[in-house]
């Protein structure tokens, strides 16, 4: 479930990303009553299963079951809920055409909901690396080691979000970043799913990965995400941040 | 398409939420057939209410006047306060009349989706209303969908280290149904919000 949307008195749009038939949008009758039996499924965050029938522009919510309430798990921590929006967000915009297969994208955020859900790291570095990975199978995959532009082997110094990743000295373009060589392992470790690096990252290089994200997803989705500016990242005191 | 001013109110009903463009031509011709006083009452109660309507400056909630006559009224417990999303929501609260507290209405709910922040609701209202001390218990009465917890969980998180009590309203099953209709998160909730039943 990526979103809902109030219609009429007590009605709901519902947007899904579905595993064979990519990102729906649907109408949910009913379900803002309290007497509703399926309500209570069609929240964000949810993985459920849906069966639809097909209605004049959009199609009709008929039966609903729960896979895993990830909603509930998610909504009682302020930083999980901030972060797991920007995925909702970020999974539907990269999910432009309704209805067509988006099988990876599904998986992505699926697995990603999961971990968030299930505290397996920081919200925020489980933000970023869905971020770089959803944006990487959008095709627009970064380069952290190798220049961007000729393919020299790294490590490079700049950073350039227009050129797609590092750059070696010769194509460096001017105003191009120049992150710490420990921030560019962590969004490596993050893009590859290297968890015992990323978990092991001070804040100082998180704080500063989570702004080259930001910034290299906004340049790709050309809109801002609305959620983004309202992630909680006060999360650091939480047990995965161990470098402080 | 009827003649200048039937399709100009046709289309001005049209707009109200819930009314279709059937709706707006069945009670367009339902105003043209009626007496003139009663129309006349209609025009006087729509401008009575931009008139005479604004938001309570404590709670937030409508009012004829600065403050509501909730916020006005001394029988009040002034040292409760429920926090709700919308002005309806008082109303249902008070049809209950078990809470004998006052109120206070943030606008909506935080929901980064649609760009809604705390800063767009009315927290630091809240906050300056719980600054003085009287204010003891703050329940949070916010709607049980997602974005309602998610804005109680930050507001407990908010209230919570100026020593004031926070709780939140209950979840669970509804009064006069079967048990086996219920869906499985509303059936989970009512277990873990179940409460022990002293010996008679």
């Amino acid at each position: 479930m990526l979103r809902t949307q109030k219609l009429g008195e007590a009605d709901r749009i519902i947007t899904i990303l579905t595993r064979r038939n990519g990102r729906i949008r649907a109408v949910a009758r009913g379900v803002r009553k309290t007497s509703s039996r399926i309500g209570a499924r069609l929240e964000p965050f949810n993985h459920v299963d849906v069966q639809l029938y097909e209605g004049k522009s959009l199609d009709n919510v008929s039966q609903v079951e729960t896979i895993d309430p990830i909603g509930g798990k998610i909504a009682g921590d302020y930083a999980k809920w901030t972060a797991g929006t920007v995925m909702l967000e970020t999974a539907e915009r990269l999910t432009s055409e309704e209805r067509e297969p988006t099988v990876q994208q599904y998986a992505l955020l699926v697995s990603g909901l999961r971990s968030m859900a299930g505290d397996e790291h920081a919200p925020t570095l489980i933000l970023d690396a869905y971020l770089l990975r959803s944006l990487a199978v959008a095709g627009f995959s970064p380069s952290f080691d190798e220049c961007a532009r000729c393919g020299q082997p790294g490590p490079h110094k700049a950073f350039n979000i227009q050129a797609g990743g590092m750059m070696c000295p010769g194509c460096r373009p001017p105003g191009s970043a120049a992150p710490s060589p420990m921030t560019v392992a962590l969004l490596g470790a993050l893009l590859s799913g290297d968890w015992d690096t990323a978990d092991q990252a001070a804040q100082r290089e998180r704080t500063e990965a989570s702004g080259l994200v930001a910034a290299f997803l906004q340049w790709h989705i050309e809109r801002g995400l609305r959620s983004l500016p309202l992630v909680d990242r006060t999360w650091t005191n939480h047990a995965h941040v161990q470098n402080l | 398409m009827y003649e200048g001013a039937v399709q100009e109110l046709i289309d001005e009903l049209g707009r109200l939420p819930g009314v279709g463009p059937k709706s707006a031509q069945r009670i367009a011709f339902h105003l043209l057939a009626a007496d003139q006083a009663d129309v006349q009452r209609l025009v006087d109660a729509l401008h009575h209410v931009k008139e005479r309507v604004s938001f309570c400056q404590t709670c937030g909630n409508i009012a004829e006047s600065e403050q509501c006559r909730i916020c006005t009224d001394p029988k009040r417990d002034a040292s409760v306060l429920c926090v709700v999303e919308e002005p309806k929501d008082v109303v249902a609260i008070e049809r209950t009349r078990e809470f004998r507290g006052r109120y206070h209405v943030l606008g909506g709910s935080i929901n980064p989706i649609e760009g809604v922040g705390p800063e767009d609701l009315r927290i630091r209202e809240l906050l300056g209303r719980l600054s003085d001390g009287s204010i003891l218990e703050v329940i949070l009465a916010t709607d049980p969908n997602l974005e309602g917890e998610a804005t109680a969980t930050y507001l407990a998180r908010t209230i919570s280290p100026l020593g004031v009590s926070v709780s939140r309203l209950a979840s669970g099953l509804p009064v006069g149904g079967d048990l086996e209709y219920a869906d499985e998160v509303t059936l989970g909730r009512a277990f873990e919000g179940r409460r022990r039943i002293e010996s008679g």
